[in-house]
């Protein structure tokens, strides 16, 4: 068991940030707190990512020229795989999208609810709907 | 590809084409400030999309036929394919189809509904919406896939939240709808990244080939489930609709009768792809899937919802439950896991949004005349508003399955492809769900037709528009040619399902 947590301590990490993300989701009634909880989830899974792409010893995949006599990288090069990282840097993005979307939802609902508890929101609501009767 | 009766040099670009113009046309959309004009560019979108749908679905109409495109000359698998065959074809057409009528629709129903300061940003954003949907409709590169999905997902949950201007609780809907989508798209990336880790490649036609040669990988499976449950949840497969009802209850009319035509149906084609071609549905592990997850699920779907539907007061939240069962319907087919129960519930797919775009916009007429959305509220509009009502009931005919309505076309298909696979209990799930929709759409028409008119309502109604009348006739008319003619839609939704097996079994 030790050994296994020690051969795979990222993904341990990665699996305790995504559970504690996705707790805070599920748990929290606080609208903010959910969003942090969402952007902790998320970010679980950039790291995964990360995670796969690094090779121990490796670095950036940028090589000198060189070395580069026929156009290909030498075989015995040991480096980073970029792609995961590219990838990461649209999720990154794609992420603050999601999470600017969020907090002005939270920001407009607080305005138009004059609070931002979830529980006290489905009250209001419930209440609106009793009131028009729905 | 070879051109069909555009230019060649537009021709050549379409796939491209057809999801930059909306893309593109989003920026000065934002800019602008008169309404009217950013409607006129969607419009102009929606429309140019519509015409490159229909040059790529001529171009893929052959047997087998793929159109590849290289994004930005970089050879696949490397670089990022748009990849058309039958199967996204007919979801382009039909994105672009649905997509012009609602988009006319939109004129006077946003006119009504949204301030005259936010208009031309609504528009903008709903081209970003159609575009990042067609996107997702036309990628062959899975984490592309993704980027597309967030763009429309995002863009949809600025949209339904403009329908807090009527109705506070859009705001807390689509808030609530964020938290799902992305919790459904993260887990789509888990999955994305599980079979990249594995196979190297994000390719999907690639990962097809990989994950046959495999033969069975635990991590390549995990991926799968995530990926199911992550586009489950943007399909509002049951029970993982939780997001829906109220989202299409409160959206603005015109965002609901889009979203209910198109969005869950595109988050449907993504689970085709991947669970008929990025991973084969021959393999034990798939097909038990199919039959043991999906279809339980797609059941519960048509019964559960079918019944919640039964006690809604907001017609909009009714139907929205209803969606939810008849995403049932299509998961049934898809369930199957066979050529007949595939085509079945494509053909359901492309019914579906006629049906539900005839239902949703009647209501917006219904809403935009009275502003009323309540069940006691439609007591006798037969009477002042008689051509809306005509078209709101050939829709919900259509959406019980009355014959000479595409509504039993669909079902005829569906039960005759569950016979065929000996499923007795799945026609049985069908028929159920079927009667009670025909006590949910009863008391809606026995209001309308049958009891007499409120008297707050004898004043004569605002003239519908001919922005709303025309789409509105286009969609209650195709409900009855396509439930008597219904050759190409069928042949349309068998040639999709052949081309999603066919992809499936050499990649």
């Amino acid at each position: 068991m030790l050994e296994i947590l020690g051969d795979r301590f990222t993904f341990a990490v990665i699996l305790v940030l995504m559970m504690v993300g996705l707790y805070a989701v599920i748990a929290t009634g606080n609208l903010v707190k959910r969003m942090v909880g969402l952007s902790i989830f998320q970010t679980s899974v950039f790291l995964l990512y990360i995670a796969t792409a690094k090779v121990t010893g490796g670095g950036p995949a940028i090589f000198d020229y060189s070395d580069l006599a026929a156009g290909t990288i030498p075989p015995d090069a040991v480096y980073a795989n970029p792609l995961p990282h590219v990838l990461i840097l649209t999720a990154i993005v794609v992420g603050v999208a999601t999470l600017a979307m969020g907090l002005a939802l939270v920001v407009r609902i607080r305005e138009v609810y004059g609070t931002i508890e979830d529980d006290e929101l489905s009250e209001i609501d419930h209440d609106d709907e009793l009131k028009r009767g729905v | 590809m070879e051109p069909q009766f555009l230019p060649a040099a537009i021709a050549a670009h379409a796939p491209a084409l057809l999801v930059m113009i909306p893309l593109i046309l989003s920026a000065p959309a934002a800019m602008i400030t008169s309404g009217r004009v950013a409607w006129g560019m969607t419009v102009l979108g929606i429309g140019s999309a519509l015409v490159l749908a229909l040059e790529i679905f001529l171009a893929t109409r052959a047997e087998g036929a793929v159109l590849s495109y290289a994004m930005g000359g970089w050879e696949p698998p490397l670089g990022i394919e748009f990849r058309i065959d039958a199967l996204n074809a007919a979801l382009l057409l039909l994105l672009g189809s649905t997509g012009l009528l609602t988009v006319l629709f939109a004129g006077p129903s946003v006119a009504d509904e949204i301030s005259r300061q936010k208009r031309s940003l609504f528009y903008s954003a709903f081209l970003i919406c159609f575009a990042g949907l067609s996107g997702v409709a036309s990628t062959g590169d899975a984490f592309n896939l993704f980027v597309f999905l967030e763009i429309s997902s995002i863009a949809t949950y600025a949209i339904i939240a403009m329908g807090w201007s009527k109705d506070r609780q859009a705001l807390t809907a689509s808030f609530n709808y964020l938290v799902m989508g992305t919790i459904g798209a993260t887990f789509f990336v888990i999955g994305v990244g599980f079979i990249y880790m594995t196979t190297g490649t994000l390719n999907m036609a690639d990962m097809g080939r990989a994950i046959a040669d495999l033969n069975g990988n635990r991590a390549v499976e995990v991926g799968f489930a995530f990926i199911l449950v992550g586009i489950g949840l943007k399909a509002a497969l049951f029970p993982l609709h939780q997001w829906l009802p109220n989202a299409y209850a409160y959206a603005p009319n015109f965002v609901t009768t889009f979203l209910a035509t198109t969005a869950t149906k595109v988050a449907f084609y993504v689970i085709i792809r991947f669970s008929y071609d990025v991973f084969s549905i021959g393999t034990g592990f798939v097909t038990n899937a199919m039959i043991w997850v999906i279809t339980p699920l797609a059941i519960a779907g048509m019964l559960v919802a079918s019944t919640q539907a039964l006690f809604q007061n907001n017609v909009r939240r009714l139907f929205a439950y209803s969606s939810v069962a008849q995403v049932g319907y299509m998961m049934l087919g898809l369930g199957m896991a066979t050529s007949l129960g595939l085509s079945a519930g494509m053909l359901h797919l492309i019914n579906h949004a006629m049906m539900k775009g005839a239902l949703f916009m009647a209501l917006g007429a219904f809403a935009l005349s009275y502003g009323i959305r309540r069940i006691e509220d439609f007591k006798g509009l037969g009477q002042v508003m008689p051509v809306t009502s005509a078209a709101f009931t050939i829709g919900a005919l259509s959406l019980v399955g009355v014959p000479f309505t595409v509504g039993f076309i669909s079902k005829f298909y569906l039960i005759q492809a569950a016979l065929d696979a000996g499923w007795w209990w799945a026609v049985a799930a069908i028929l159920i769900s079927s009667v009670i929709a025909v006590f949910y759409v009863y008391r809606i028409l026995v209001a309308i037709w049958v009891t007499p008119l409120d008297e707050a309502r004898k004043t004569s109604p605002k003239r519908v528009p001919l922005a709303i009348a025309v789409p509105l006739a286009v969609l209650a008319g195709a409900n009855l040619v396509f439930g008597v003619w219904a050759e190409p839609i069928v042949d349309m939704a068998r040639a999709a399902a052949d081309a999603a097996i066919a992809a499936g079994v050499n990649p």
